[in-house]
């Protein structure tokens, strides 16, 4: 026990310590620390009195604007359901709404390790999916029937990313096993599609869908607009994340596979028993990553002629009086793209942390 | 033929073969339903349309162009715009990333907390709704007539922030950049030939000497009876004179920059605390000064380790570029999907964007790779 004891670090410094010596160590650390301070406490008080102190709020308040240097948000007030529903019919939001849950439920559920099986974490999805789509779509246990060109808002921006992320990562997988085959031929086929794909803007692949399937595919497979695009990008996201698994496929020491050879698995017993789950574990954080910036990418389908989030923003201040309060609807919009995208990579850093913290 | 099947060599075969005739299959399927697709609609292929003139405007070109170019030149314009965009972003969101790297590695955490701020909003707002929002704030700066002026040279204004330029032509320009690369040639040649002392001598004299140069290429160059110093003026109802960046490529620019800047910083972050410390100790305990420390020893080996990475980010910004078209910018891809819309030229006009892209792309991977050749692993060598 006492050997332990000699090979602990040192405890680490008090706060006052800290404090003395990082901010307050030199005449120059000094200055930077009240210039910064000061820089912190402005920037904060700035924010605090736009956003809170000086802003008007409800929507009959209008008239006010004009009057204050603070924000508006009036237009939010007023316009909320455009920026999240689209057109999605008025009565029927508490759908789009519902919808919209049950597919925040499935993301934040598959965050938790229990769900970390390949049964579970497909059954989770397909259900949350299915369930969304359902409530979208309509036409069952009498609901009205309301066809995708009407979805809008946040409820299209998370479909496109539940949906790119439920059709791309078997997608993913696949590719990532198949540029891993002993048969070449197998293997350069896949990685020139992968590279080809990964060297293009994801903007050009959904255009081109958008744009070149209707002369290429017979008329029976072109489907809608809205799923050519999906699968396109569906496509675009398999082969970012076909790579992140292959780097995790690399990282698993042979002794790995050659013993399961040995012991007389298959194949198909190798690859789900010993390969698939430890690469999935070596790039977790990767994996999570390229999640954040496919959210993010989903706003590049506003070019290619979608109502998602961005568009429906457009739309809501672009009528009559609602003109001046651009800034307003872009906060909003940013602020929900933040607490998506900020809460899945603070996720993917927890997730890094505690992986490593296990390896060790 | 079961124990064909059993054997593997012969199922390994049979599979490649399947799955190489199934691709080739498809290809050829697709390229004789487009060949159905495109005679039904008695649309003509090739490359002819190339030579036609567009007959529609663009909003912007670095070039001067008329409605009367050629698809040709159009595209050629959309391709430099594209890249001046590319160039000027990724530029910027190097200096922003070099200098949140620096602040976020500061060991006063007031400091670096400032830095963290500025990554942590940037980088997790989607691109192209920081365009929009930096255009729909550059576009309603004031009219011209109230534009934000400042030191009476540049002036803010709704229509355009306008710079003063030299009244010079480009073959003067290019004599002045032509100065600045030959002294930097001249540097390197320099460099291990000569005594120290020398040495920063003549660098001395050389900085100097090149603003000198340059002041009397453009002295020489202007137009007589004309001053040398373009300023923009307010004339009427607008500026005359001087330089004008539109507000859709100064929105782009700053939406760029500061997003690439947030990612950039955090490749220099990691490469900067990469450098292992046992490094900076031994400069410390040489005797180098702080400056020297971080000139000499910390920041050539950060620069070696964030290359590979840096590359990357570089290449994932250039086809970040692609959102011009959100707010108006006519970069390749605006003016791609316009002439498609102009022209029917459909397949073509793909063509030409994927090879565009790729080109671009190859480029910077390639002149990356070859910076990181050529000074990877040097700090391992043992000078003679």
């Amino acid at each position: 026990m006492n050997q332990t004891a000699t090979l602990q670090r040192p405890a680490p410094p008090g706060l006052m310590t800290q404090i003395r010596t990082r901010l307050f160590g030199s005449p120059l650390d000094c200055v930077i620390t009240v210039v910064c301070a000061a820089l912190l406490t402005l920037l904060l008080y700035k924010i605090i009195d736009w956003a809170f102190i000086s802003s008007v709020w409800a929507k009959e308040d209008e008239p006010l604007c004009r009057d204050t240097h603070g924000a508006c948000w009036s237009v939010i007030d007023a316009r909320h359901r455009i920026i999240l529903f689209g057109l999605f019919p008025f009565e029927e939001h508490w759908r789009s709404t519902l919808a919209c849950l049950v597919m925040i439920v499935t993301m934040v559920a598959s965050c938790f390790s229990w769900f970390w099986r390949a049964t579970r974490l497909s059954i989770l999805w397909l259900c949350g999916f299915g369930l969304f789509y359902l409530l979208m779509r309509g036409g069952v246990l009498g609901m009205a029937g309301i066809t995708p060109e009407r979805w809008g808002g946040l409820a299209l921006t998370i479909f496109i990313f539940a949906a790119v992320s439920i059709i791309g990562m078997p997608l993913s997988v696949v590719l990532a096993l198949a540029r891993r085959s002993k048969l070449p031929a197998i293997a350069r086929v896949t990685g020139l599609f992968i590279d080809f794909f990964r060297s293009l803007p994801l903007l050009t692949i959904l255009f081109t869908a958008a744009v070149i399937t209707p002369f290429v595919l017979p008329g029976w497979l072109q489907g809608d607009k809205l799923y050519r695009v999906i699968a396109a990008f569906a496509i675009f996201f398999a082969c970012y994340q076909a790579e992140n698994i292959r780097a995790g496929l690399q990282a698993i020491p042979s002794g790995q596979d050659e013993a399961g050879l040995t012991l007389g698995l298959s194949y198909w017993q190798r690859v789900t028993r010993i390969q698939l789950p430890q690469a999935f574990r070596n790039s977790l954080p990767a994996i999570v990553n390229q999640f954040v910036i496919t959210f993010k990418e989903t706003s590049i389908v506003t070019i290619v002629g979608f109502f998602e989030i961005l568009a429906s923003g457009h739309a809501a201040y672009g009528t009559g009086e609602w003109t001046p309060h651009y800034i307003e609807v872009y906060v909003f919009i940013g602020v929900i793209y933040f607490i998506f995208v900020f809460s899945l990579s603070r996720y993917g850093a927890y997730l890094e942390k505690k992986l490593r913290v296990g390896r060790v | 033929m079961g124990s064909l099947l059993r054997n593997r060599k012969f199922r390994e075969l049979f599979l490649q073969a399947l799955v190489v005739s199934v691709v080739a299959a498809l290809l050829v399927a697709m390229v004789i339903n487009t060949r159905a697709s495109l005679n039904a609609q008695s649309l003509t292929t090739g490359f002819g349309f190339l030579n036609r003139s567009t007959g529609w405007d663009f909003s912007f070109s670095v070039l001067p162009y008329s409605i009367s170019d050629t698809y040709r030149k159009t595209l050629t314009i959309g391709i430099l715009n594209t890249l001046l965009l590319g160039f000027l972003g990724i530029a910027l969101a190097t200096v922003f990333g070099v200098l949140v790297g620096l602040i976020r590695t500061s060991r006063n955490f007031l400091f670096s907390s400032l830095g963290t701020l500025y990554v942590e909003v940037f980088r997790n707002v989607p691109l192209i709704l920081q365009a929009v929002f930096w255009y729909s704030i550059v576009s309603h700066l004031p009219r011209p007539r109230s534009a934000i002026s400042l030191g009476d040279s540049v002036f803010l204004s709704g229509r355009g922030i306008y710079f003063p330029t030299l009244n010079i032509g480009v073959t003067a320009f290019l004599l002045m950049m032509a100065a600045l690369i030959a002294w930097c040639v001249l540097l390197l040649v320099l460099k291990d030939k000569l005594a120290s002392a020398t040495r920063q001598k003549i660098k001395w004299i050389g900085w100097l000497a090149v603003p000198l140069v340059w002041f009397i290429i453009a002295w020489l160059a202007h137009e007589p009876g004309t001053p040398v110093i373009n300023t923009p003026a307010l004339k009427g109802l607008n500026f005359r004179g001087g330089m004008r960046m539109p507000p859709e490529l100064t929105a782009l620019v700053i939406a760029i920059a500061l997003y690439g800047g947030a990612y950039i910083g955090e490749v220099v972050r990691a490469g900067l605390m990469s450098v292992p410390r046992g490094q900076i100790e031994a400069g410390f305990i040489n005797g180098l000064s702080a400056r020297h420390i971080f000139t000499r020893i910390r920041l050539p080996l950060a620069v070696r380790a964030v290359l590979p990475s840096l590359t990357n980010q570089y290449v994932q910004l250039m086809k970040a570029t692609t959102i011009g078209l959100v707010v108006g910018f006519s970069d390749f891809f605006m003016i791609i999907s316009t002439s498609i819309n102009q022209s029917g030229q459909t397949l073509e006009l793909i063509a030409i964007l994927m090879s565009g892209f790729l080109l671009i792309n190859l480029s910077i991977a390639f002149v990356m790779n070859a910076i990181n050749r050529r000074i990877a692993l040097k700090g391992y060598e043992v000078k003679g």
